[in-house]
């Protein structure tokens, strides 16, 4: 709502959190961090903290809903009333909806749905603590929990917001960024490379900043990409039974 | 839609010409008209693209500020797919399609800050102005992003405001206190790719068709303040940066169109 505004976000060639325009904040991801869910990874960046579970592939109820070709995708984003500076009344809004479907639309295209006709795969995502970010972290927990549910895939997803404060692009954006910086930028990437699934833009960005801005999120999605393959090689060492 | 149709569509876009004949980035005709009703919306659009047919009005309310900008009115807009616009269309409150489809319009105004929110304050703390843009589809033959933001952005162009009394707490909407105060004018394009190609303007057929879309609202100095990725194939980088210039191509012709014709009663 203030985005633009005249706030200084850089001092001392530095971001407010200390952070140099293409540092992301520290990042740890763990895998099946709950018993029940067929899968599930939790990730922290910074102090956004995500947990994300699978449940599925199971029988598509309503039945009219299942389809006969492949698997159908269901995926609920949600930030818990605590995890955000005034209280957020739990539920569905339109905001948590759009974000739900376009997150969904991120991973479609790297999960063999055709693998599972007629089947459900759910994904539920908690924002347990929120500063800004939460959809990509989201969708990259999600994109770890279907990893650890067993789920055919074609690649992994890896997601960050790229911002831009005071005319310079910045990766991962926090904070004070979030409410007064000129852009945020979510993109989700196939494998850190060049494939694109998820995309949006809030703010202004001139059309010279959009290669720069797009290599900048790939540079985000690749450090993303490379932690989530080590949590995975680490926690399925060869030979271990989960 | 039939196996046999979709293949004849897909053939005609690979070669370069679709089915009604036109080119693959051109647009079906424009139809803009401002203040389709006049009498109860403050301000009204009704906007065809081809078939497509979207009215879109503005309602003005008074109520609260957002704690966080105490002295600025405040937009909400609304989406509705009923059944009166296409068949597969349901009734009931807005689902998935119809959520975005707001937000995607909301996103293009509200971060080219169109509308001057500020002078919509009546005390600050206390009494601002709403605005409620409602968006209806009545006929639905594809590209309803571009249809809906062009309509939302004319209906808000001819908004006038209505006089608020702070004693009695009554709006009179017979008489107009003056006329919503607009910084910019964002024009939404959406670009889709069908089996490869860059398409836009999409009717229902070849929408169905749409492996991605991506929708960019422009600004006046040719700035993207909003932007959308939806479908379910990935775009590349290379991609995004092809679409973005023929999606401000587009942007540029329309913003020509609008400038011509006379927006207010």
């Amino acid at each position: 709502m203030a985005k633009g505004l005249d706030i200084k976000l850089i001092k001392n060639g530095k971001r407010l959190d200390g952070r140099d325009m293409e540092e992301m904040r520290p990042l740890k991801m763990e895998l099946g961090v709950l018993d029940r869910a067929d899968g599930s990874a939790a990730i922290e960046l910074g102090e956004t903290k995500v947990i994300a579970a699978v449940y599925g592939p199971t029988k598509l109820h309503p039945q009219h809903r299942q389809q006969p070709k492949k698997a159908v995708l269901s995926v609920r984003y949600q930030m818990l009333p605590f995890s955000t500076t005034d209280r957020c009344r739990p539920g569905p809004n339109r905001r948590s909806i759009e974000i739900g479907l376009v997150i969904k639309k991120a991973l479609e295209p790297i999960i063999f749905l055709e693998e599972f006709p007629r089947a459900d795969i759910q994904i539920e995502i908690e924002v347990i603590q929120a500063n800004a970010s939460t959809r990509v972290t989201g969708l990259t927990a999600a994109s770890l929990a279907l990893a650890d549910a067993g789920i055919p895939m074609k690649g992994l997803i890896s997601a960050c917001a790229v911002g831009k404060i005071q005319d310079k692009l910045i990766l991962d954006v926090a904070g004070a960024e979030d409410s007064y910086g000129g852009a945020d930028f979510p993109i989700a990437m196939i494998n850190g490379g060049d494939e694109i699934t998820l995309l949006q833009l809030d703010g202004d960005l001139n059309q010279k900043e959009m290669k720069p801005a797009l290599d900048l999120a790939q540079k985000g999605c690749k450090i993303l990409f490379d932690q989530q393959k080590n949590v995975l090689k680490n926690t399925y060492k060869v030979g271990d039974q989960k | 839609m039939m196996k046999i149709n979709k293949s004849v569509i897909i053939n005609s876009i690979q070669k370069g010409i679709r089915l009604d004949g036109r080119k693959l980035e051109e647009f079906r005709d424009i139809e803009i008209i401002p203040n389709y009703i006049n009498k109860n919306p403050e301000g009204c659009a009704l906007v065809k693209i081809g078939k497509t047919k979207v009215l879109v009005g503005v309602k003005m309310g008074v109520g609260k500020p957002y704690q966080d900008s105490p002295d600025e009115g405040v937009l909400m807009t609304g989406a509705e797919l009923s059944p009166i616009a296409a068949p597969e269309f349901e009734s009931g409150p807005p689902r998935e399609a119809a959520i975005e489809l707001a937000r995607v319009v909301d996103r293009g105004i509200r971060e080219s800050k169109m509308i001057n929110t500020k002078a919509l304050c009546i005390k600050e703390r206390e009494a601002v102005w709403l605005v409620f843009l409602d968006i209806q589809i009545l006929d639905y033959d594809g590209n309803l992003f571009d249809a809906a933001a062009l309509g939302a952005v004319v209906a808000l162009m001819n908004t006038k405001i209505p006089t608020y009394d702070l004693k009695t707490e009554k709006i009179d909407f017979e008489k107009y206190s003056g006329k919503l105060e607009l910084n910019e004018v964002p024009i939404s394009i959406t670009a889709r790719k069908i089996s490869g190609k860059i398409v836009f303007d999409p009717n229902a057929e070849e929408e169905e068709l749409v492996d991605s879309r991506l929708t960019f609202a422009f600004k006046e100095n040719g700035n993207i303040c909003a932007m959308q990725k939806g479908g379910s194939e990935p775009i590349t980088k290379d991609e995004i940066l092809d679409l973005m210039k023929k999606s401000s191509d587009q942007s540029k012709i329309i913003r020509k169109k609008l400038k011509n014709i006379k927006i207010d009663k």
